[in-house]
């Protein structure tokens, strides 16, 4: 929390945004997705397309985080790594697929320096980044059970790069490469999750926003203590799909939201939200 | 585990005792692992490299190394060491051939992100068709990654320059990574004498607040990067950035120089720098190079030779300088391209005197007798002299 504060004499010629960040930013509060509009979020404008499910998610996910003072968000190419410049929270893109390796030396270089201290290590990422190019890496992190959760934006579909078909498309939906339409079911990577070792593993969507940010908190918390966590949320994207902005959140409860957690899990995640204090979890290793 | 302390690289690489082992290069690079006080290890098994790595996962085992675990490809292992890297510790991996080739997406990543990183090259042939046999092809490609680039000629020199990658790549001014390369085999699977300093001293911690760009810990204020991603602007303010980017990671390697001087002692080893006929050579064709010089020189015949150790920063002054002064400059090579040759022609004057060759590759030695009879060959045919 040392970092975030300015150093004396130099209040005045601070942005004014990062002031706010400052004075009334998230850091170190608690505070979720229910007290969105009483803070200044780590995300204050987007250059994402309107209607956009997947910059609303992000927006719910940074409301969730537990201890955003001590959380590194790692990405990769998507629609998503052209916001994430602007969150006021350490983030890497590295190169297309490979965020889940980047993650895997990062939480373990984080937890060599730090081991009193949870640094929560998120992935997120687009449904291609993970399912397609990164699925090696995303798999071989649940194998090892490597300790930080993996969000996908599923927007079934590259929609940065002019939308085209992913794994998560659904079958028969004709995008660009799928000319004939695309040939394969849309991949079960939630149930993939919990035989590749995820401890808890959730489906969600951001037209339920407090359900959201409950999965995503239950997520990075599960993976501090009991193993990797993976949450898909359905995206869906009124650019490439063709359907007016203002249907994003009608079209975006057409999901299943479904949660899973190994027993540990479960006991865990009952215990600090039966807690005395459930806002305020430890940050202490 | 032995009880060790940190002492300085001055006092490591000048000071220290030295005693005497019988190691092969896979031995002698975990042994300056160990040295190297490095926090993590990443690796992924390929021949010729993998011994070097299973010691340094002993030494894991043993508590040298903090963290170690093998990945699963070798575009992943240096996608991990680069996350682990921006975590702010110090780390070590290492490949050969394919490989490398598998991983190559992450090199500029490394240079471009200023990761102290060093890696191990143990050279081999690239396919096709199927080789694991010795090659350095992958040098040459290597050479513009943004990456310095050494070439170690004996496990000797792979002992010292893993530890003096270390030193260099982590001065504030340079921040880069440094792959150490052999020709596999031949270093990596030959035992020969090397001079270990002290098992129980080790160089000191990686201190990421000198890191040009900050760790990825949340300890620094984590600004917004910035307002538009440049990545998806077409604009002026876009290319420059890019461009002045690529050119301060250059202007780090030139940096470089004065602690390839300090700690290196320079990027080039000279013998009879006044030779009519110079062998300009890296690696093992460097120790081939020298038994035919010194054969030759028996013979009466003016030889001279410089081993290049450093192919990043490329030594261009000091070559320009030696090229001068010879009628012909041979560059003995393991590799089908001819890299090395390549780069001191770029560099001299009269690059007509250079010739590129005698090259072997594919597996194949180079016995100073094929070096003493290209050249005599040339000397014959009046080329040069």
């Amino acid at each position: 929390m040392e970092a975030l504060k300015i150093s004396p004499g130099f209040e005045k010629v601070m942005p004014q945004e990062y002031l706010e960040l400052v004075e009334d930013g998230p850091y170190g509060r608690g505070l979720g997705v229910k007290d969105l509009g009483t803070f200044k979020e780590l995300i204050e404008v987007h250059p994402l397309c309107a209607g956009c499910a997947l910059g609303l998610s992000i927006r719910l996910i940074l409301a969730s985080l537990p201890n955003p003072e001590n959380t590194v968000i790692v990405g990769t190419t998507g629609c998503n790594a052209i916001l994430m410049p602007q969150v006021a929270i350490h983030n890497i893109h590295c190169l297309f697929g490979n965020q889940s390796a980047v993650a895997t030396g990062l939480k373990r270089a984080l937890r060599l320096r730090y081991p009193n201290t949870h640094k929560d290590v998120v992935v997120m990422a687009g449904d291609g980044g993970v399912v397609d190019i990164g699925l090696a890496p995303t798999m071989h992190s649940w194998f090892r059970r490597e300790q930080f959760t993996t969000i996908m934006l599923d927007n079934e579909g590259y929609s940065n790069t002019g939308g085209q078909e992913s794994g998560m498309t659904r079958q028969g939906v004709v995008v660009n490469m799928a000319p004939l339409g695309k040939k394969f079911p849309k991949v079960p990577l939630h149930e993939v999750a919990k035989v590749a070792g995820c401890a808890y593993v959730a489906t969600a969507t951001p037209a339920r926003a407090r359900r959201l940010g409950q999965m995503v908190r239950r997520a990075i918390l599960v993976a501090r203590e009991i193993g990797p966590a993976y949450v898909q949320i359905f995206c869906p994207c009124s650019t490439n799909y063709k359907f007016p902005p203002a249907e994003s959140l009608k079209r975006a409860k057409e999901t299943e939201i479904t949660e899973y957690m190994v027993p540990e899990a479960k006991e865990w995640i009952e215990r600090i939200e039966k807690g005395p204090k459930a806002e305020e979890v430890s940050n202490e290793a | 585990m032995p009880e060790r302390r940190v002492v300085s690289p001055e006092y490591m690489l000048f000071d220290a005792p030295r005693e005497k082992k019988y190691l092969i290069g896979n031995e002698a690079v975990a042994e300056a692992a160990k040295r190297a006080n490095v926090d993590m290890a990443i690796v992924y098994p390929i021949t010729p490299q993998s011994e070097a790595t299973h010691i340094i996962g002993d030494m894991y085992a043993q508590g040298y190394i903090r963290d170690y675990y093998r990945g699963e490809d070798e575009f992943n292992v240096m996608s991990a060491v680069a996350g682990a890297a921006m975590g702010g510790v110090r780390v070590f991996t290492a490949t050969s051939g394919p490989g490398t080739l598998r991983a190559f997406e992450m090199f500029p990543v490394w240079a471009g992100h200023r990761l102290p990183i060093v890696c191990a090259f143990m050279t081999r042939g690239v396919n096709s068709p199927l080789s694991i046999q010795p090659d350095n092809i992958e040098i040459g490609w290597l050479a513009d990654t943004g990456m310095l680039i050494f070439h170690a000629e004996d496990p000797q020199d792979f002992f010292d320059m893993t530890l003096q990658a270390y030193i260099i790549a982590e001065q504030p001014e340079v921040h880069l990574p440094v792959g150490v390369c052999v020709d596999g085999f031949f270093v990596t699977h030959t035992r020969e004498i090397v001079e270990l300093t002290p098992e129980d001293e080790m160089l000191p911690p990686y201190d990421p607040s000198v890191s040009p760009v900050v760790a990825m810990d949340m300890e620094t204020v984590p600004v917004r990067h910035m307002k538009d991603p440049f990545v998806m602007k077409s604009n002026y303010i876009s290319y420059n950035t890019h461009a002045s980017w690529q050119q301060e990671v250059r202007a780090a390697a030139e940096r470089a120089r004065k602690h390839i001087y300090k700690y290196m002692g320079g990027p080039i080893e000279v013998t009879h720098p006044d030779a009519e006929i110079m062998f300009m050579t890296s690696g093992t064709a460097a120790a081939q190079a020298r038994v035919a010089m010194e054969r030759m020189r028996a013979e009466g015949i003016d030889v001279g030779l410089v081993k290049i150790k450093v192919i990043r920063p490329f030594p261009e002054k000091e070559i320009a300088e030696l090229a001068e002064v010879p009628g012909i400059i041979i560059v003995p090579e393991h590799n089908i391209t001819g890299w090395l040759a390549r780069e001191i022609r770029s560099r001299v004057n009269n690059n007509s005197k250079i010739y590129s060759g005698p090259r072997v590759f594919g597996g194949m030695t180079m016995p100073p007798e094929v070096i003493v009879k290209e050249t005599k060959k040339l000397l014959q045919a009046g080329v040069a002299v």
